[in-house]
């Protein structure tokens, strides 16, 4: 095999290899996997179920800067079941960890509201625990013109 | 450094009643992801912790990390059951910390 197409496809194979290399080494980011590593982390081994809880992001966001985010979770809260955690993470910002919130049964209604960054286009993930363990999650994905700066600034 | 902060709580409130509280905090949040003109990385900087107490117990608290906007903005609720002081404190890198109060008059 030593036709000129045989050798072009090498070269195109060490390209990309190469190219894969220079992939791995750009700065720290987020993977699905990761976020599934922090979700684990926040919510332990609990069955995480879709549902109960709703997340409100701009589907097309343009500036990756301020993204307003609200999640609001039904719930009677009382003291015998009330929202004990509601969590944001994202798939590809540097970190998967958004914020954390701590409620408790006083809070009345299980909802907050804040303003956070997006690197990129991608899933962001909101997950509650309630006072009996269950989990619930939703997820969005959100397209995003300009991304939050990680780059240098000029 | 003393950091600006707003904080929004209804002056007077019906017993019972659920109230809205927003907050917000001038804050750089810088994230620690990015490098200056030299290349070098700017260390992180930002608030970890928001917590909010009603009359000295906590009903509130919140973990924050680089995602978090400049100038955090959080909105939250609680039930207004007595006439108090709303207690606000947010701590950060670099020894940050930061309170503010509210009063509620609840009828």
């Amino acid at each position: 095999m030593t036709d000129p197409a045989s050798r072009m496809n090498t070269t195109r194979r060490a390209f990309l290899a190469v190219a894969g290399a220079a992939l791995l080494v750009r700065p720290a980011k987020a993977t699905p996997a990761s976020m599934a590593a922090a979700i684990r982390q926040a919510v332990g081994e609990a069955h995480v179920k879709p549902g109960r809880i709703k997340l409100n992001v701009p589907p097309l966001v343009e500036n990756g800067n301020v993204v307003a985010v609200s999640v609001s979770v039904e719930s009677p809260m009382t003291e015998k079941d009330y929202v004990k955690t509601i969590h944001i993470f994202t798939e590809k910002n540097p970190q998967p960890n958004v914020i954390s919130f701590q409620l408790n049964a006083r809070a009345g209604k299980a909802e907050v509201q804040t303003r956070i960054r997006l690197a990129d286009t991608q899933t962001v993930v909101a997950i509650c625990e309630m006072s009996d363990g269950s989990c619930w999650s939703d997820k969005v994905d959100v397209v995003l013109t300009l991304s939050a700066c990680l780059e240098d600034p000029i | 450094m003393a950091a600006r902060t707003l904080i929004n709580v209804p002056p007077k409130a019906k017993r019972g009643e659920v109230i809205q509280i927003k907050t917000l905090i001038s804050h750089v949040m810088e994230n620690g992801f990015r490098h200056d003109n030299m290349g070098k990385p700017i260390a992180r900087d930002i608030i970890t912790t928001f917590t909010c107490a009603y009359n000295g117990e906590k009903i509130f608290e919140a973990a924050l990390y680089p995602a978090i906007s400049a100038n955090p903005f959080i909105t939250f609720y609680t039930v207004a059951t007595e006439s108090g002081t709303l207690a606000f404190q947010w701590t950060g890198d670099n020894g940050f910390s930061q309170e503010a109060t509210a009063k509620i008059t609840v009828e």
